[in-house]
């Protein structure tokens, strides 16, 4: 199938998942056990089955998996209409974050049918029969949908993620060209949801060290940036066997991104200036 | 950052994409190709012991077994050679877009299948005259 949008959605139900085991590599608190079926109420007539991602943390107990039948005939169109009204009408202890409902906070970013995206953005009809809905990937589980963003966000500022000058300040702002704004399209859309990230295999293997794409994209947003003097400095702190290079362009990243943006492009451009750099 | 918590799950449950699945295959084909390269060794090494030795590993090579195992190296040969210039490309920065991406994995696929069956066709027909 030739996918031409991050938008596009696959929907083999056997291909929903890597033929693995679900415990590969899984540490004990961390597998998943079967939890309750919530069902219908009688007289439904449009019923969609959610499998949620559930996690307690006063319990004491694993995560488990819980199913949810909805009404679509009294639901709105989104994956996050489901779940507000699972929350509502069905459980209120389901906990997720959400804002702006309409993708441009990027606080619904979940695991929705195997691919990261935003709740808010993402139709219920794309989903299969059992919609699957779990946390953004590998991530330490705060409650339910909600995971510990604190590693990536210490990864994004480490990067140093502001204009950086060495020259005094002009009297009026610092000047840009219609051109040179130009180079950060594609970049400064970026909303952080960490999806590309926490959708990325070597963040997975290596997520301790290496920055991510979410990250990497920031980076070049940054290098890229005709305003900012701190090139070489940004250049030095990248160039590193995990911190940059340990993307292998699997290109997960720019398949799920919800904004459409390209981070493996970014983190291209970035192994790009580093190699010219020494030319 | 909070220790005691659970991990959620990643490779247990994400989606297969062209993506990560072309990218597995070529890193399993290079390990496949590591090994294969032993092969070669071992075959040279047996042609300079003498003709009996060489013997031996041709036998096995050309046993159902070998044949087979010779099928799976010329296909993982192909794409890692295939795929290993869709790198190029983007080492270059170029066939970022999302369309490219699949463009040139499906290429790389339907690439190495031709190329494998296009040789071993050669080989029987080889065989045949």
């Amino acid at each position: 199938m030739l996918v031409t949008r991050s938008s596009d959605t696959q929907r083999h139900p056997l291909l929903k998942r890597f033929p693995i085991p679900r415990r590969a590599g899984v540490d004990p608190a961390s597998r998943i056990t079967s939890g309750k079926t919530w069902t219908a109420p009688a007289g439904a007539t449009r019923v969609k089955r959610f499998e949620i991602y559930r996690y307690d943390p006063d319990s004491k107990k694993n995560p488990r998996l819980d199913v949810y039948e909805v009404d679509l005939d009294s639901c709105g169109p989104m994956v996050l209409d489901a779940l507000i009204k699972i929350k509502n009408e069905i459980d209120p202890t389901l906990t997720f974050r959400r804002s702006c409902r309409e993708g441009v906070c990027g606080s619904c970013a979940m695991n929705i049918d195997g691919t990261n995206w935003l709740a808010c953005t993402r139709f219920i009809s794309e989903t299969t029969g059992t919609a699957s809905i779990y946390p953004l990937n590998n991530l330490p589980v705060i409650k339910d949908l909600v995971p510990d963003l604190t590693h990536l966000y210490a990864q994004y500022a480490s990067i140093e993620p502001w204009l950086q000058t060495t020259t005094p300040p002009p009297v009026t702002e610092r000047l840009q060209s219609p051109a040179d704004r130009a180079q950060l399209d594609g970049y400064y859309e970026c909303i952080l949801c960490f999806c590309c990230t926490s959708g990325c295999p070597s963040h997975w293997w290596n997520g301790n060290r290496f920055l991510g794409p979410a990250v990497l994209l920031q980076a070049w947003r940054w290098l890229t940036d005709s305003r900012d003097e701190a090139t070489g400095k940004r250049l030095d702190d990248l160039e590193d066997p995990f911190r940059l290079y340990r993307c292998h362009t699997i290109l997960n990243c720019t398949r799920t991104c919800p904004k459409g943006l390209n981070p493996g492009k970014a983190i291209a451009e970035i192994k790009k200036m580093v190699a010219q750099r020494q030319l | 950052m909070l220790q005691d918590r659970p991990r959620s799950p990643h490779i247990q449950i994400y989606r297969p994409q062209l993506t990560s699945v072309l990218s597995i295959t070529h890193r399993m084909t290079g390990v496949l190709l590591g090994v294969a390269g032993m092969v070669v060794v071992a075959w040279l090494v047996a042609g300079s012991l003498g003709p009996e030795p060489y013997e031996a590993v041709v036998a096995v090579m050309r046993s159902p077994i070998g044949a087979a195992f010779l099928f799976v190296w010329t296909f993982c040969t192909f794409f890692h050679l295939c795929n290993g210039i869709r790198h190029l490309f983007w080492d270059a920065g170029q066939g970022f877009e999302l369309r490219s991406i699949y463009l040139s994995g499906w290429s790389v696929v339907a690439a190495s299948v031709v190329l494998t069956i296009a040789v071993w066709l050669a080989v029987f027909w080889h065989w045949k005259t």
